[in-house]
């Protein structure tokens, strides 16, 4: 499952200088019906939100009570048998690090291409290329996992031998041979799988930056690059921070494609081309059909941790947004 | 004019959001990791099966079982228009689980019942217990990438190490020694498990564990115990990295390799001539097994070190389970017409082109036998 994000990814409307807001007094029955639906929705979302935290804390309890082992520091997962030991060091690290690639390669490149569509390409070419990007969201993330398993990981191991010749010193960059289904091939694949919804979500907010604006910049003798620095980029950064971080939502829940090509392990290795590792989804996919009950309730417990984190990243990201309320010229 | 233009693109941008977010939330789906090998079924035989019970008969379980059950469903359904079976290849673990919740009437599993769940069993079986049936065997092939290689040797030990990461190339003396005629390169070996668990890999582990303990020291279990190496999701995962990957060894059923046309190991049992992961061999090796279950459990325990000619040691047997006494009566009828059938002689011989082991004569009339008992 992907975690639901609510984060609004334009800026809020100016205030409308005339017009009575609408109070909770509605006086004619489409008003009451709309109020009615409009708050059943969000309602609905709080407890279906809420029954997921319960149920999962609920298993989780049972689990964490259970595990014979330090659920946050154990590198191991083995939750059958009277002697069960799991914990989540691993997947924890395997999913932070992954997706954290991730987003290194997809939220430039989903920038460029944004821009590009927005401000650059001729009209004929733009929507396109809209489409086609807007279609890489609809295909589904178990053939990303294939097309990553049989051909991206075949092809990846030149490149990770020239990263091996050249950043090897790094220690981060070593790589000892073999089929490359590393952590880094992870973050390479979930890039292009956040890539379009990254992507989409910057270009609406590209195109809205205030025309005013770039007309000033250019009358003052500004360059493209120029108008785009000073006045599409800061009126988008908030828009493109919440695009990231639903491309992050994407990236951490990501299941299948991962079981696909990660080769998974319990250890941390040094190296982000090393095999091994494992992220939340992945781990829970590999052990669902042959858990037991307590097996189940400790994949649940990691699947907590996973709720957990991802809350914690969307309240960051509202954080950042709150503070950068810097409008300017949204109601030019 | 202006103000209306914005809105319509604001409007847009939502709109293009939920129609994304719908995309994106759409995009994560689950697979189904029980891949098909092998050949269709050799269906439309028209079998001796009795039709008895009529509705809906639910089962669950083993994925190694997945192309076998698919077989007899669709031969028992063409014989028995009244019953409806459905087996779902939910993993062995599952499906003991949720028989044992009296969900389903029976389960398919690749690894008998522990005692633990035997006496769970007994609240669920009125005045019984949940058996062992053992209904087909299947030999687990050894797959191997080694360009100029096709026709490799191994043994116990050997294969114990290469999967402990103890032998890491190709070359090695314990591999030439097996060997003599061929050219092994000097060439890394990447030894893939299963990085979910299975019932392949318990059965794996098993056999290492019989056969070469001095140099397999970890408990069999399913989920994979050995050092290093690299993991692939399901049979078709580590099947498909052997294809593509040089230097690349694992183990499957044997349906994935022939499917593959992956070459697969030799064994050197201490037989006469070296042992190929055949159905028929695998047969040979279920008639060396001994029983392990009490009364009508019939649960076998194989002979892993078995030297008999032809016998190849690398092999599952996968269990029905089901009550002995006690079953739900409205499934009860159909359960039994549906085992007596799979048991049977057109039952097991319906099997060979997937790459499953007919059971040996001794332990197939035993099952029958008690299957028709079962109340």
């Amino acid at each position: 499952m992907n975690s639901p994000s609510s984060i609004s990814d334009t800026p809020p409307p100016p205030a409308p200088r005339t017009g009575a807001v609408i109070s909770g007094k509605a006086v004619r029955p489409g008003d009451r019906i709309f109020l009615g639906l409009t708050r059943g929705s969000g309602t609905a979302l709080l407890v279906i939100m809420a029954a997921i935290a319960a149920f999962l804390t609920y298993r989780s309890v049972i689990a964490i009570t259970g595990d014979k082992a330090n659920f946050f520091t154990t590198f191991d997962w083995n939750a059958v048998g009277t002697e069960p030991k799991f914990g989540i060091a691993v997947l924890a690290f395997g999913t932070v690090v992954s997706s954290v690639v991730a987003m290194l390669i997809a939220v430039p490149v989903a920038v460029g291409i944004a821009l590009f569509i927005s401000h650059y390409a001729p009209r004929r070419l733009a929507s396109p290329l809209g489409y086609v990007i807007d279609l890489l969201a609809a295909v589904p993330s178990i053939v990303y996992g294939l097309w990553g398993a049989l051909f991206l990981v075949p092809h990846l191991s030149g490149l990770y031998g020239w990263l091996n010749d050249y950043l090897g010193w790094t220690g981060i960059f070593s790589y000892g041979g073999g089929a490359a289904r590393s952590l880094f091939t992870v973050g390479i694949l979930l890039a292009i799988m956040i890539l379009p919804i990254v992507t989409s979500v910057s270009r609406e907010v590209f195109l809205q930056a205030p025309k005013m604006h770039e007309e000033a910049a250019l009358a003052l003798g500004a360059t493209r690059w120029e108008v785009i620095r000073m006045s599409v980029l800061p009126f988008g950064r908030s828009g493109v921070i919440s695009a990231s971080m639903l491309g992050l939502g994407r990236a951490l829940g990501e299941t299948m494609a991962v079981a696909t090509v990660l080769s998974p392990s319990f250890l941390i290795s040094k190296s982000l081309l090393d095999p091994g590792g494992g992220t939340f989804a992945q781990n829970i996919a590999s052990k669902f059909s042959e858990a037991d009950t307590f097996g189940q309730d400790a994949l649940i417990a990691s699947g907590l941790v996973l709720f957990v984190i991802t809350l914690l990243v969307n309240g960051a990201a509202r954080l950042i947004i709150a503070r950068r309320k810097e409008y300017s010229g949204a109601a030019a | 004019m202006k103000l209306q233009r914005k809105n319509r693109v604001r409007a847009l941008a939502v709109g293009a959001l939920a129609v994304s977010g719908a995309l994106a939330l759409t995009a994560c789906g689950s697979d189904d990791t029980s891949g098909t090998g092998g050949a269709g079924g050799s269906a439309a035989k028209p079998a001796n099966i009795k039709c008895e019970g009529k509705g809906k008969l639910l089962a669950s379980g083993s994925s190694a079982q997945k192309n076998a059950m698919d077989v007899w469903v669709q031969n028992y359904a063409g014989a028995c228009k009244g019953t409806e079976i459905n087996y779902q290849p939910t993993g062995s673990g599952a499906g003991v689980t949720t028989f044992l919740q009296g969900q389903t009437a029976f389960a398919g599993s690749d690894s008998a019942l522990k005692p633990e769940e035997i006496a769970k069993s007994k609240k669920l079986c009125k005045g019984g217990q949940a058996i062992d049936l053992p209904m087909v065997g299947g030999p687990i092939a050894i797959g191997y990438n080694v360009p100029g290689v096709d026709n490799l040797v191994l043994d116990a030990p050997t294969l114990a190490k290469i999967f402990d990461s103890k032998i890491t190339n190709w070359n090695d003396a314990a591999i030439k020694k097996l060997n003599p005629g061929a050219k092994l390169p000097n060439l890394k070996i990447q030894a893939f498990h299963r990085s979910d668990d299975s019932g392949t890999t318990d059965n794996f582990t098993k056999y290492l564990k019989g056969a070469a303990p001095g140099d397999w020291k970890h408990e069999p279990a399913k989920k994979w115990g050995g050092s290093g190496g690299q993991a692939a999701s399901g049979s078709s995962g580590v099947s498909s990295q052997v294809k593509q990957t040089s230097g690349a060894i694992s183990y499957f059923e044997l349906s994935y390799a022939t499917s593959g046309k992956i070459p697969t190991v030799k064994l050197n049992t201490g037989a006469k001539a070296p042992v190929e992961a055949t159905v028929d061999n695998a047969s040979n090796a279920i008639s060396e097994a001994k029983p392990a279950g009490q009364g009508d459990d019939l649960a076998l325990k194989l002979n892993y070190t078995t030297k008999a000619e032809g016998a190849y040691p690398i092999t599952l047997v996968t269990y029905e389970i089901a009550c002995d006494k006690g079953n739900k009566a409205d499934t009860l009828p159909a359960t039994k017409s549906f085992l007596t059938y799979t048991s049977s002689k057109d039952g097991q011989t319906a099997l060979k082109a997937l790459g499953y082991a007919p059971l040996p004569t001794e332990i197939a009339d035993k099952v029958r036998k008690t299957v028709a008992t079962l109340s």
